[in-house]
């Protein structure tokens, strides 16, 4: 670039390869010689992804139970028609048994499900106060007004947590038990319930407010729970790092899943015998059913699966890898045949330097 | 030449009625006479719109009248008052912006008027009151009083000159920063008054003005003195413009002067010429109105939908209100109508991103940066003149790209209109080449035959009436009285002309000294002085065409001197004279020459006092002056003799030719309108190969349909007989009509003023619209047309009435001169030249360019580059907020119709601020999908994008569905990504702002990558926004939720952007999607590129077998080959 203008007058105009619109410019052209060998790479690279994605998606197991008792489906029926109508529905438990012919891999997980629950509801969604679950004493005391109607309890005192998602806590509780031999001794299997949570979530964004003398029932003095809730908010798990709004399980369920039917991480399968998985034999869970979902027409499932390096059972992702690769080599193959074609029409003089 | 005397139109509608009276130095004339002072505006210069205090509310209401600043304004309110999903601030503050950005250049704008305008107004002049100079503000002259200006001043306000520090009273003015026209013009004082050029002197003065109310008209005065004195009746003297000094001219070469402020402040003829111009709009502007509708309409319907689906799904009570979310007790009451109405605004807030506050910013940032390459182009530069191309208008750089018609003038545009002295004849004789020195004249060696001399009288005769009948002056140097006359004499004239024949004179051996103190003088032959008063000058106007000057030589003979075009002349000389002579012009003219003829008259004493009489009593009148002063000019000039008639030769502007080859080739039917003769235009339009010697051309002159009675018939004969050749070439279909027109004749058309007006103006109302549609079917048949004798205002209406035509074509006027004005302010697109002729022309274009040629890359290069850019940026922004919206509207489906967002509000907010903006900036400013040198080489190129082509519906629906596509593809791709437990090796579960946030990256990368594929020149800029902006994008994501940020509610996409890219299905994913996204796109442009390349080797291939045949032939293959291939790029 040369600045030339002093030299040529005032009103000459800058010679530079910008004013001039002459900078240098690459200008790619996608011509089949380049796109053709990139159709067949990428599609070669697509096929080989998705018959990996497919085939570890398809080596994960997985077992589910549709516990939501609908009449004939089992003993649940007998909770869910108990809770029928009946807010809050009274304590009820019933038992799922599963048998494994064969070893299930581990690690385990164990998510429950809910179908046509719209956690994605706007109204649901902005139902709750960030600010109060990071400990915020002036949040607790005064709930964000999005929490309403469960900002204030009916006495008037703030709730804590407030706001619907925290009132809908899913409260249902699983226990598993494994009979390792035929007729023998149920023996229950330990649920690591750690960990479920995001680790930035658990550590950061939630944050019990400080202790008032040492104690969290101080600090949660003058609030109420949720009304739904059975016990206040302190209690949800005799661990002091794992009550309050620091409870894992909470604070999963305060990250509000992105489409009706979701899933929802329980606990974790590792310890003792069962880091390899759930061995053969009979299984029962034992479910506490408390959470009423047939009033808006759900589901409720409980599922074990374990997890790949892609996460869990999606055919979905292989499949699209698959089909887009095919695609690309498809194409490629047809443009071959129309570059071909085209070549043969006009072979005489190739001085086409494009 | 003597265009801008023709400078009617811009006299406006209005006409003023009445006088008023301006009382010299505001003092009452006389004691019986009762003075009241009329209230007359002060000097104070406003060109400013606003004022400190009322900027806010003028300009907010000023933008907010602007559609669709008023649908954001609309948007953000209903966010304000009603329950929404997202914040105002998400849309609030774009509009915030735009408002803020608008407002702050409109500021800066009227900051430099106000301080423009107190320059002008704070400084400092002198009014004489009270026999003594008193120093004042400008601001504060009166009407009225008594200014006094040095030389080199510019005058404060409009005056009538009263006198001079010259014996003669005149002074010399130049009027460049009016008209720019920087020749000095003379002004002259009224007689009486010369000689109060002291203070005192003046004071004494009584004197009441009479005159018009302030026209906007320059060179457009009346108005008379009416001078008291003590003893006598007052002396009524007659003003005109040669009196008036307009405010904004300078004073020259005159050391001072004394005038009577008559129009002040907004109301001098400055003022009120400084009109905005009225804004014009472009065709893609047009587009995009017409898209925002389409879009507005998707919007409606998408909330309708929406809001009607919410009600059926919540008819079911459990969907409603189940019990883990109840409503508010507040919620419950609403009235129901009431709520679907807000939930019908809500949706319409969250969908509002579809149209899209940016793409106003982009459009005018594109335009008002743009516009600067055209500036830039070192191409446009005029070594001559030193000066580049200007940009007036922003607004319609792509209508460069668009234009179907070319109206042009010939004068100065595509000639050079530096004229040349070739030849003269003088009874009949021809005259041409050097001069030998005693003998003065010698004749031609040419190839006509009769070389015998005219009579030695006759021939000095033609010469003094050259050097005489005119109105140049000499420009002196230092020397202001002119004592000393120079070796070098410098002519200055408004029309080159007149120049030119006294230069030609001088060749010939009789010189003009010029003027002193009423007496021409010029040296003859024989080197002796000659002098002539000057008595009269009957100066010239478009409608005589004509011009006159009586003297009175030294033996007290008074002579009229008489030049004009040969129409003007020949009916006003005796008859037998004029063979000869005609014939002679007439051949000059198939020549290409200008030609006037040369007249003189001998008055007798009786003769002249009659006429004097007239003319100044013409001269007095106030009424009807004009009218008056035609028709004393009618008498006096007739009965005359023919002396003889002058050739010129305007040159031919540098590649004016290949200019209108060029635009020919890209589909563009150029017109000339001219007001020059027919036969002289003709050979122009010959030379400039708008017409080829074949075409065909059918004139549609006075002289075709002839000086009958039944003018009317013959002229409607003549168009039907037209029509039916025309019909009968060209098939009715106009599809067929391009690929033919080259293997039929072409036509040219040509067409006078007279004729023009008689099809224009016919006095039967139906056959008058009779023959304007069957003129207009011939004109639409012929690739080139001809207008000549051309006033302003029909130049004007013909541009009207092509712009008018079906299809509505884009019309492009190009010229140099005030009578152009008219045209280039009706045409879409105005250009003018930076000639000779004054700046008129160039300050009321939208662009002006110093030459006819740049014309060339303006339109082939610039405006091709500059429409495919701006419409590509159009198409783009759409396409990208469908794309952003329809993932948006999809969610709906799946979240209960409950409005909940699927990006978060920064991302809603950022997405078309920051980013995705700037590579469609970087794009549209920066893109050459065609070089440069290869657009202005082969012009065909530019009928590619003619008729709006890349906006119309094809390609809008194209964009349209490949958005939504896209949008369904981001949308679904994802959801089927979420149907399972887990997507990380943790078995950790992922929320709604992370389902969101991979729509979201999706989105960017598609949409970036997508105008990466369409990208063809990628500098450092297109690297450096692209792929920063992608940088960004992720930068900003950890930003963001890599902070828990107090002021914000809720933390939703805390450490969202980090947990979604520690997952690699999630990674593999985003890929898969993008890819397939773009997968339609990447076939098509291999597909596109494999068809070019062999669409360009059968062009090659073609090329090389016609390089034999004639070059028209080529013409049908290759449109042919042009117009198979589609305009979606």
């Amino acid at each position: 670039m040369t600045w030339s203008a002093a030299a040529r007058g005032a009103h000459q105009p800058d010679n530079t390869a910008f004013t001039q619109q002459r900078l240098p410019a690459w200008q790619p052209l996608l011509s089949a010689g380049i796109t053709l060998p990139l159709f067949f790479c990428a599609g070669l690279a697509f096929i080989g992804l998705g018959l990996g994605l497919y085939y570890s998606s398809n080596g994960i197991k997985e077992l589910e139970y549709d516990y939501t008792g609908n009449p004939g489906t089992g003993n649940c029926s007998v909770c869910a028609a108990l809770g029928e109508g009946r807010a809050p529905p009274p304590k009820c438990s019933c038992a799922w048994y599963f048998s494994l012919p064969e070893l299930f891999p581990g690690p385990v997980y164990l998510y429950y499900e809910l179908s046509n629950f719209y956690q994605n509801n706007r109204r649901y969604g902005v139902s709750r106060d960030d600010a109060q679950l990071s400990g915020l004493q002036s949040a607790l005391r005064h709930p964000a007004n999005e929490c309403a109607p469960y900002q204030f309890s009916a006495a008037g005192l703030p709730i804590a947590p407030c706001g619907a998602i925290a009132n809908s806590l899913f409260n249902d509780t699983f226990s598993l038990w494994h009979q390792r031999r035929p007729g023998g001794p149920y023996e229950e299997v330990q649920l690591d319930r750690t960990a479920i949570a995001w680790w930035t979530d658990y550590h950061v964004k939630f944050r019990n407010p400080p202790l008032v003398n040492g104690s969290l029932a101080l600090a949660f003095r003058g609030t109420a729970p949720p009304p739904n809730w059975h016990r206040p908010v302190y209690e949800l798990s005799p661990d002091p790092n794992n009550t309050g709004f620091v409870n894992q399980d909470f604070v999963v369920w305060m990250r509000t899943a992105a489409l009706p039917t979701f899933r929802k991480l329980y606990a974790r399968i590792r310890q003792g015998d069962y880091t390899a998985g759930l061995p053969r034999g009979a299984y029962r869970v034992n479910i506490s059913y408390n959470y009423p979902v047939r009033a808006f027409g759900g589901h409720k499932l409980i599922i074990f699966s374990n997890i790949s390096w892609m996460g869990g059972k999606n055919p979905f992702l292989g499949i699209a890898y698959l089909v887009v690769g095919s695609l690309c080599i498809l194409v490629g193959f047809v443009m071959l045949v129309v570059y071909i074609r085209y070549q043969d029409q006009n072979d005489d003089d190739d001085d086409d330097d494009e | 030449m003597f265009r801008r005397s023709l400078n009617r139109f811009c006299a406006g509608e209005e006409q003023r009625v009445g006088t008023r009276t301006v009382f010299v130095g505001n003092h009452p004339v006389s004691d019986t006479e009762t003075y009241i002072a009329q209230r007359f505006c002060d000097n104070r210069i406003v060109s400013s719109k606003y004022t400190l205090w009322n900027f806010l509310p003028k300009n907010l209401f000023e933008q907010f009248r602007r559609i669709a600043n008023f649908y954001f304004l609309i948007i953000f309110l209903v966010q304000v008052t009603v329950d929404t999903p997202t914040s105002p601030v998400t849309s609030g503050l774009p509009l915030f912006f735009v408002i803020t950005v608008t407002a702050i250049k409109q500021g800066y704008e009227d900051w430099l008027r106000h301080r423009a305008d107190n320059e002008v107004n704070k400084s400092t002049v002198y009014i004489i009151e009270n026999a003594k100079r008193v120093r004042k503000e400008s601001e504060k002259i009166k009407v009225g009083d008594v200014v006094e200006v040095q030389a080199d001043e510019t005058f404060p306000c409009d005056l009538i000159l009263l006198s001079s520090c010259t014996t003669d009273g005149t002074c010399y003015v130049t009027t460049a920063s009016l008209d720019g026209e920087s020749n000095c013009k003379t002004h002259y004082a009224v007689r009486d008054t010369i000689a109060l050029c002291t203070a005192e002197s003046i004071e004494n003065l009584r004197a009441a003005i009479e005159c018009e109310q302030p026209q906007p008209d320059l060179y457009k005065f009346v108005g008379r003195i009416n001078i008291y004195s003590d003893s006598l009746e007052a002396v009524a003297r007659s003003l005109g413009p040669e009196n008036l000094l307009l405010k904004g001219a300078t004073l020259k070469n005159t050391k001072k002067i004394y005038g009577v402020a008559v129009y002040t402040g907004m109301e001098t003829k400055m003022a009120l010429n400084y009109q905005g111009k009225s804004q014009k709009r472009s065709a893609v502007e047009k587009s995009i109105n017409a898209f925002l509708i389409v879009y507005l309409f998707i919007l409606l319907t998408k909330a309708a939908v929406c809001t009607t689906l919410k009600y059926v799904w919540q008819s079911n009570p459990y969907n409603d209100e189940p019990w883990y979310n109840q409503k508010t007790q507040k919620e419950r009451e609403t009235m129901k109508v009431l709520k679907m109405f807000t939930d019908f605004l809500s949706f319409m807030v969250l969908f509002n991103f579809i149209i899209p506050v940016s793409m106003y910013v982009t459009v005018e940032m594109q335009k008002f940066l743009g516009s600067f390459f055209i500036t830039w182009d070192k191409d446009f530069f005029d070594e001559e003149i030193n000066e580049g191309a200007l940009v007036n208008t922003s607004d319609l750089n792509e209508e460069l790209g668009q234009v179907d018609y070319v109206f042009t003038d010939k004068t100065g545009t595509l000639t050079e209109n530096s004229m040349e002295f070739i030849e003269c004849c003088i009874d009949g004789h021809k005259y041409k080449g050097e001069i030998q020195e005693v003998d003065g004249l010698s004749e031609t060696d040419g190839p006509l035959t009769y070389f015998d001399k005219a009579d030695k009288n006759r021939e000095e005769l033609f010469l003094r009436a050259l050097c005489l009948c005119h109105t140049v002056e000499i420009k002196t140097n230092d020397t202001v009285d002119g004592t000393t006359e120079s070796a070098e004499l410098t002519y200055i004239s408004s029309s080159p002309d007149e120049i030119a024949l006294v230069k030609g004179a001088k060749k010939y051996g009789f010189t003009f000294l010029g003027n002193r103190s009423g007496y021409m003088r010029i040296e003859n032959q024989r080197k002796e002085i000659e002098e002539y008063e000057l008595l009269h000058t009957l100066n010239f106007d478009s409608v005589r065409r004509r011009m006159s000057v009586i003297v009175k030589n030294e033996g007290g003979d008074i002579i009229l001197f008489c030049k004009g075009a040969d129409s003007a002349i020949f009916p006003r000389v005796q008859n037998h004279e004029i063979e000869l002579t005609k014939s002679h012009v007439e051949r000059n003219a198939m020549d290409g020459y200008r030609t006037l003829c040369v007249a003189f008259k001998e008055l007798t004493p009786d003769d002249y006092e009659r006429i004097n009489r007239q003319l100044i009593e013409a001269k007095m009148s106030l009424q009807d002056r004009e009218e008056k002063m035609e028709k004393v000019f009618d008498d006096i000039e007739t009965n005359m003799n023919l002396i003889g008639a002058t050739a010129v030769e305007d040159k031919l502007q540098d590649q004016a030719a290949e200019t209108i080859e060029a635009l020919h080739a890209a589909g563009l039917k150029v017109w000339v309108l001219t007001g020059d003769k027919m036969e002289t235009a003709k050979s122009t339009c010959y030379a400039c190969r708008l017409f080829q010697t074949s075409t065909e051309l059918l004139e549609l002159t006075s002289k075709t349909i002839e000086e009958s009675e039944r003018k009317e018939d013959r002229l409607h004969e003549l168009l039907i007989e037209y029509r039916k050749k025309l019909l009968h070439e060209f098939p009715k279909s106009t599809r067929s009509l391009k690929k033919t027109w080259t293997e039929h004749q072409e036509y040219g058309l040509i067409i006078d003023g007279a004729t023009l007006s008689l099809i224009l103006n016919s006095s039967q109302d139906s056959s008058s619209n009779n023959y304007k549609s069957i003129f207009l079917q011939i004109c639409m048949k012929c690739t080139a047309v001809l207008c000549c004798r051309m006033a302003p205002l029909q130049k004007a209406q013909i541009v009207r009435m092509v712009k008018n035509l079906k299809g509505s074509p884009i019309t492009l006027s190009i010229g140099d001169g005030a009578n152009d004005v008219s045209m280039i302010l009706e045409s879409h697109v105005g250009i003018g030249i930076k000639g000779k002729e004054g700046r008129q022309a160039a300050r009321n274009s939208d662009y002006s360019v110093p030459k006819f040629k740049h014309l060339k890359k303006l339109l082939l290069a610039h405006g091709h580059l500059y429409y495919v850019r701006i419409a590509h940026l159009v198409q783009y922004f759409f396409y990208k907020n469908l794309c952003f919206i329809l993932p948006q509207f999809l969610y709906q489906f799946f979240c209960g119709f409950s409005q909940q967002p699927l990006y978060d509000a920064a991302y809603l907010t950022m997405y078309n601020i920051c980013f995705t903006s700037l590579p469609i900036l970087a794009y549209s400013l920066l893109e050459q999908h065609i070089n440069i040198d290869t657009l202005t080489s082969d012009p065909r190129l530019y009928m590619k994008i003619s008729g709006n082509a890349m906006l119309q519906l094809a390609p809008f629906l194209y964009w349209t569905f490949l958005a939504a596509f896209e949008g369904t593809v981001f949308f679904f791709g994802t959801y089927f990504l979420f149907q399972t437990t887990s997507l990380e090796e943790n078995g950790k579960v992922y929320g709604n702002w992370t389902f969101g946030t991979i729509v979201f990256t999706v989105l960017v990368f598609t949409v970036t990558l997508k105008l990466a594929l369409d990208t063809r020149f990628w500098t450092w800029i297109n690297h450096f926004v692209i792929w920063g902006s992608l940088a960004f994008y992720v930068f900003f994501s950890f930003f963001w939720g890599g902070i828990i940020w107090p002021f914000l509610k809720q933390q939703r996409m805390y450490f969202v952007f980090a947990q979604m890219l520690s997952s690699v299905s999630i990674w593999l994913a985003i890929i898969l999607l993008i890819f397939i996204s773009l997968f339609p796109e990447i076939l098509l442009i291999v597909l596109k590129n494999v068809r070019r390349k062999n669409a360009k080797k059968n062009l090659n291939c073609r090329k090389a077998s016609d390089t034999l045949s004639a070059r028209p032939s080529v013409r049908p293959l290759l449109l042919r080959t042009f117009s198979d291939e589609s305009n979606i790029l």
